[in-house]
């Protein structure tokens, strides 16, 4: 089948295999998802709305809560650091490094970092960076990319990692789940002994202590700050909240929107350096809190995106996303949340991304399901109009041209014409009209017996009769 | 970039927004957020009894005093571990005796030597099933996460919150605290749940009498 949108053509070409690790794996999360809100709460929806509104009141007045969060953190002793772009946070991660005579990182899952492509800078530059989430593990030795936010290889099976893993050279060809997990824990213990420096993301800040909260279910972001002596946390500017107690709204629907857990295994509150009679953990933390485009963001229509919590949930129950996997939105973000954001995140390169929008069928489940109640077929729509305004081609790839029906709607005679022909299309195939886009359509379907020129009929014999 | 360079853009965004279409910060308290998990009765050993109901669910274990704990850790066949110094007074004469090696402290280029960690709790939370951990009275990070089997010691003294809510009320300015609610975890290989990634495989909290 011809078809000129690029995401289109990649779900038409997806091994049917990942259609279906993609469908069975985002199926099962939403339904989890669902079951752990309703035996929870009477109102969940209520709850969604709260934190819409904790999330957007933060946004809407960001440079004060921004600006306690960094005094709390430097009064606990952090280095707050400032990053425009993604390369600005590279080169200040690659500097800190540098001044602890540091050249071995290991990180916790990050989306930011992946976001600014870390670990190919730091390998560029002499470091090694080994990532530990044991999907985002398995996506680095595959020299791979995430294809979801939360479960990084849902597009793979365990026959492909056990490949990887004997490649990689930790041991011979073994499927066993459980074999693959204990293999990544005895590979990975020795890069947290090793590494001189820990990495993490941050899920949330608290405006009120500086507090980051972490949530991870392996341990494996524990381990990033237990066992060196310097830490740093790549924040994006948008995940403070007002207080403590407003994580308690936020950490109750992540897990349960993310992956039908009441609470993830392990959440981390830190504020600071170690204390100092604990022996193990950072000495120095560095907290970067990174841009990169999100103060643009904050300015324009699509301010509501950043109450993003990177829960997943709209990737999970999104039909083109289910269909097409993530890395058919060719970018770190896929699913609904990617469409709006990607296209933003890009920049000048906005033009490549102006695509993603388009692919929606706005059917408003993302936004039903969304923890933070982002209105993301609203922001898709918004997304449409604007490629629209600045005349970007490729977000118009394989539009039929409105201008005919522009014509039709407009000249009563054409118009009447047109309803008379139409009752031929009851004895015409579809499949003559020689357009992709009808050809493709009515692949799967068929026409409705035509009914037009009723209404007509009835208001002329009404008419007639009066 | 300084911070005022940084800053100029971000209040440059949120200038642009009317005060008419402001969003207030909600006012909200427990019982918005109010979950069917959340014990009605809040005396200790109801709050004890909700907890292990929860801790459950999540695949933690429980035991109640020496002898409980003992047994568990025998059915394991463990050999040696990692008690914290603060417990040594109270554990580790009859760990000892039961011929198990105790450690101390912590040798991080030996950390799989350590079997099971036996750290204390700063507390636990009965509507989750979690177990808190902070920086000021858990004597080493690594010895509560690195052995196969940790185990947190409650005192009598440490609280029990009813909720996640009251928690989040009192984290106090410890550097570091851990919420951890059951084991280690991954479903990232088709879904499948393996327990034991990087932290412990079993997660076990152990309520105790003080001595003193
Ligand atoms: S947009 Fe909403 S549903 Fe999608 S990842 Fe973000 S928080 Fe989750």
């Amino acid at each position: 089948m011809k078809t000129k949108q690029p995401i289109d053509a990649f779900a038409r070409d997806l091994p049917p295999e990942i259609r279906e690790s993609v469908y069975v794996g985002s199926k099962a999360k939403y339904d989890k998802r669902l079951d752990s809100l309703t035996q929870s709460f009477a109102a969940p929806d209520d709850i969604r709305k709260l934190a819409g509104q904790i999330k957007q009141h933060t946004l809407e007045n960001l440079p004060e809560y921004l600006g306690s969060a960094i005094e709390k953190l430097e009064g606990n002793g952090a280095k707050v650091h400032y990053a425009k772009t993604g390369d600005d946070a590279n080169q200040i991660i690659l500097d800190i490094m540098r001044s602890v005579n540091a050249t071995k990182l290991i990180k916790s899952k990050s989306m930011v970092s992946e976001e600014i492509h870390l670990n190919k800078f730091l390998e560029k530059n002499g470091c090694e960076s080994i990532e530990s989430d044991l999907g985002e593990f398995i996506v680095q030795l595959d020299d791979d990319m995430p294809s979801h936010i939360v479960t990084p290889i849902v597009h793979k099976n365990r026959k492909q990692i056990a490949n990887t893993f004997e490649k990689a050279g930790l041991g011979d060809y073994n499927d066993d789940p459980q074999t693959i997990t204990r293999r990544a824990r005895s590979f990975l213990r020795n890069k947290y002994i090793e590494a001189e420096v820990g990495l993490t993301g941050g899920n949330f800040v608290s405006a009120e202590t500086g507090r980051i909260a972490l949530v991870t279910n392996e341990g494996n972001a524990r381990f990033c700050i237990s066992a060196n002596k310097t830490h740093i946390a790549l924040i994006g500017i948008e995940k403070v909240v007002p207080r403590d107690k407003d994580l308690a709204v936020l950490l109750n629907l992540l897990a349960r929107s993310a992956t039908g857990q009441q609470l993830t295994v392990y959440t981390q509150f830190i504020n600071g350096p170690k204390s100092e009679a604990q022996p193990d953990g950072p000495e120095n933390m560095h907290v970067i809190f990174l841009d990169n485009e999100r103060s643009n963001i904050l300015g324009s229509e699509f301010k509501e995106i950043l109450r993003c919590i990177r829960c997943g949930a709209c990737l999970n129950v999104c039909p083109i996303y289910r269909q097409s996997s993530g890395h058919a939105y060719r970018a770190v973000y896929p699913g609904p949340v990617g469409a709006v954001l990607s296209p933003l995140l890009a920049g000048k390169r906005y033009p490549e991304y102006a695509d993603l929008p388009k692919a929606s069928s706005l059917c408003g489940a993302c936004n039903e399901v969304c923890p933070v109640d982002i209105p993301l077929p609203e922001l898709l729509l918004r997304h449409r109009n604007k490629a629209k305004r600045e005349g970007i081609k490729k977000a118009s790839a394989g539009t039929p041209s409105m201008a005919g029906w522009s014509v039709l709607c407009s000249t009563p005679a054409m118009w009447k014409t047109s309803l008379r022909a139409g009752k031929a299309m009851d004895y015409i195939s579809l499949n003559l009209i020689p357009v992709p886009a009808v050809q493709a359509w009515a692949k799967e379907r068929s026409l409705p017996p035509f009914r037009g020129g009723k209404f007509r009929k009835w208001f002329k014999d009404r008419q007639k009769n009066k | 970039m300084n911070k005022s360079e940084f800053f100029k853009p971000i209040e440059d965004a949120v200038n642009l927004i009317p005060d008419s279409k402001r969003t207030p910060l909600p006012d909200w308290d427990l019982e918005t957020i109010r979950t069917t998990q959340m014990p009605s009765d809040t005396d200790r050993d109801a709050l004890w009894d909700a907890f292990k109901t929860r801790f459950d669910l999540v695949h933690g274990k429980c035991t109640e005093g020496r002898a409980d704990l003992l047994s568990l850790l025998k059915e394991e066949s463990v050999t040696a571990g990692y008690v914290a110094p603060e417990l040594k007074a109270d554990l580790k004469p009859w760990l000892q005796q039961s011929g198990i090696e105790i450690h101390t402290s912590l040798d991080d280029s030996q950390i799989d030597t350590y079997e099971f960690g036996i750290t204390r709790a700063a507390g636990v939370i009965a509507e989750t099933g979690t177990i808190i951990l902070k920086d000021q009275s858990t004597s080493s990070r690594l010895g509560a996460l690195s052995p196969w089997i940790h185990i947190a010691v409650l005192p009598d003294d440490a609280p029990i919150y009813p909720t996640l809510f009251d928690a989040m009320n009192d984290l106090g300015n410890d550097p570091y605290i851990v919420f951890a609610t059951g084991p280690s975890k991954t479903a990232d290989v088709e879904g499948i749940l393996i327990e034991g990634v990087h932290g412990p495989g079993i997660q076990i909290c152990s309520r105790m009498k003080s001595r003193h």
